[in-house]
């Protein structure tokens, strides 16, 4: 096992589409253990895509099980090949990332959603989650598709208490759209 | 690397400010770090973390021309401190009610007493000369309780609207 480099900003590989990944086999899993270590080994990331290493498969890691205010969570997730499949609801959130070093900025994400994931032995499940985990999967999943927070980005100085209105207003724009 | 300077230049608003001054800046090997850019009560107000080998009477002296072009009033000093130093908050803070004086000073008094660092303040006088309305939004640390801010808060008079919501920072 290895701490892998993290790739980070302005590096064009991120915005680089990631494969489905086919053969479900130790180097599979292999990798998965290494993205989890260097996940770990950074400033306290609840995820890790496999682009931020270099690795383009659609692989994500998320684990939002040790904050230290408690939130809602299904644990440590390795989840292969994930679909969101529904999205529901908007609400602002202050996001960061390992590959944008000291910056942190407002997002507008799906307050629920649900998907399908494989684990690492190819075995499909379906989550369904809210608030923090589903802003970290959003995150996470928005990587395999090249794109980072930068590229969501609201003004930091929008507030956080926009009303009901708003977040109506705003669901056409915040839909994700496939790339 | 060369010592940070803190400049300021604060005019009548018009098109062209920034590109003029960053344009100075630029051709006489003057780094920007980070900067406030903002228009307050029609006035552009620019505050600007600036590096260069020279010294601050040379920025002065290379600044003044455009300054005086754009009828700018100019300053400069010397700041400790660099960049990566950004401090993330936990906190945010809305407050909204007709106009009056003592908002601000009785807000943040109230938030002094749980050593509430304000990270960002910005404030605006919306609404109209007869009835103006006025908007806060605070961004700071505090290792204070939510529970505790919302008490404290609320001591605050009926004519204000105040609203705390904790920020928690996803980092992935």
């Amino acid at each position: 096992m290895a701490i892998r480099a993290i790739i980070k900003v302005p590096d064009e590989r991120l915005k680089q589409l990631s494969e489905p990944v086919e053969q479900f086999d130790e180097a599979l899993r292999a990798f998965i253990d290494e993205l989890e270590e260097t996940r770990l080994s950074g400033p306290g990331a609840v995820g890790i895509a496999a682009p931020q290493v270099g690795h383009f498969q659609r692989i994500v890691i998320v684990d939002v099980s040790n904050m230290r205010k408690p939130v809602a969570n299904h644990g440590y997730m390795i989840l292969v090949n994930p679909e969101i499949t529904h999205w529901e609801g908007f609400e602002l959130g202050r996001e960061g990332c390992l590959s944008v070093p000291d910056y942190t900025g407002n997002v507008i994400r799906a307050e629920q959603i649900r998907l399908t994931a494989q684990d690492q032995w190819g075995e499909r499940h379906e989550y369904e989650m809210s608030g923090f985990e589903a802003r970290a999967i959003q995150h996470e999943v928005d990587h395999l598709d090249g794109i980072t927070f930068l590229d969501r980005l609201v003004s930091r100085r929008t507030d956080l208490f926009q009303r009901k209105v708003y977040q109506k207003k705003s669901n056409k724009s915040g839909e994700k759209k496939s790339k | 690397m060369n010592q940070w300077k803190m400049l300021t230049l604060v005019g009548a608003d018009q098109p062209g400010i920034v590109a003029q001054v960053t344009h100075v800046l630029f051709h006489q090997g003057w780094a920007l770090g980070e900067t406030s850019m903002l228009r307050l009560g029609g006035n552009f107000t620019i505050m600007m973390m600036v590096s260069g080998a020279e010294s601050n009477e040379q920025l002065i002296e290379v600044m003044q021309p455009v300054a005086y072009r754009l009828n700018l009033h100019m300053h400069v000093d010397e700041i400790s401190g660099g960049l990566h130093q950004h401090a993330l908050p936990n906190y945010q803070i809305q407050v909204v009610g007709a106009d009056r004086v003592g908002i601000v000073a009785q807000v943040t008094a109230l938030l002094s007493e749980v050593d509430f660092n304000i990270l960002e303040l910005t404030s605006d006088v919306a609404g109209t000369d007869d009835e103006p309305i006025y908007i806060m939004t605070i961004q700071g640390h505090s290792c204070a309780d939510l529970e505790v801010l919302e008490e404290l808060l609320s001591t605050l008079d009926k004519d204000v609207d105040v609203t705390v919501k904790p920020i928690e920072i996803m980092f992935g």
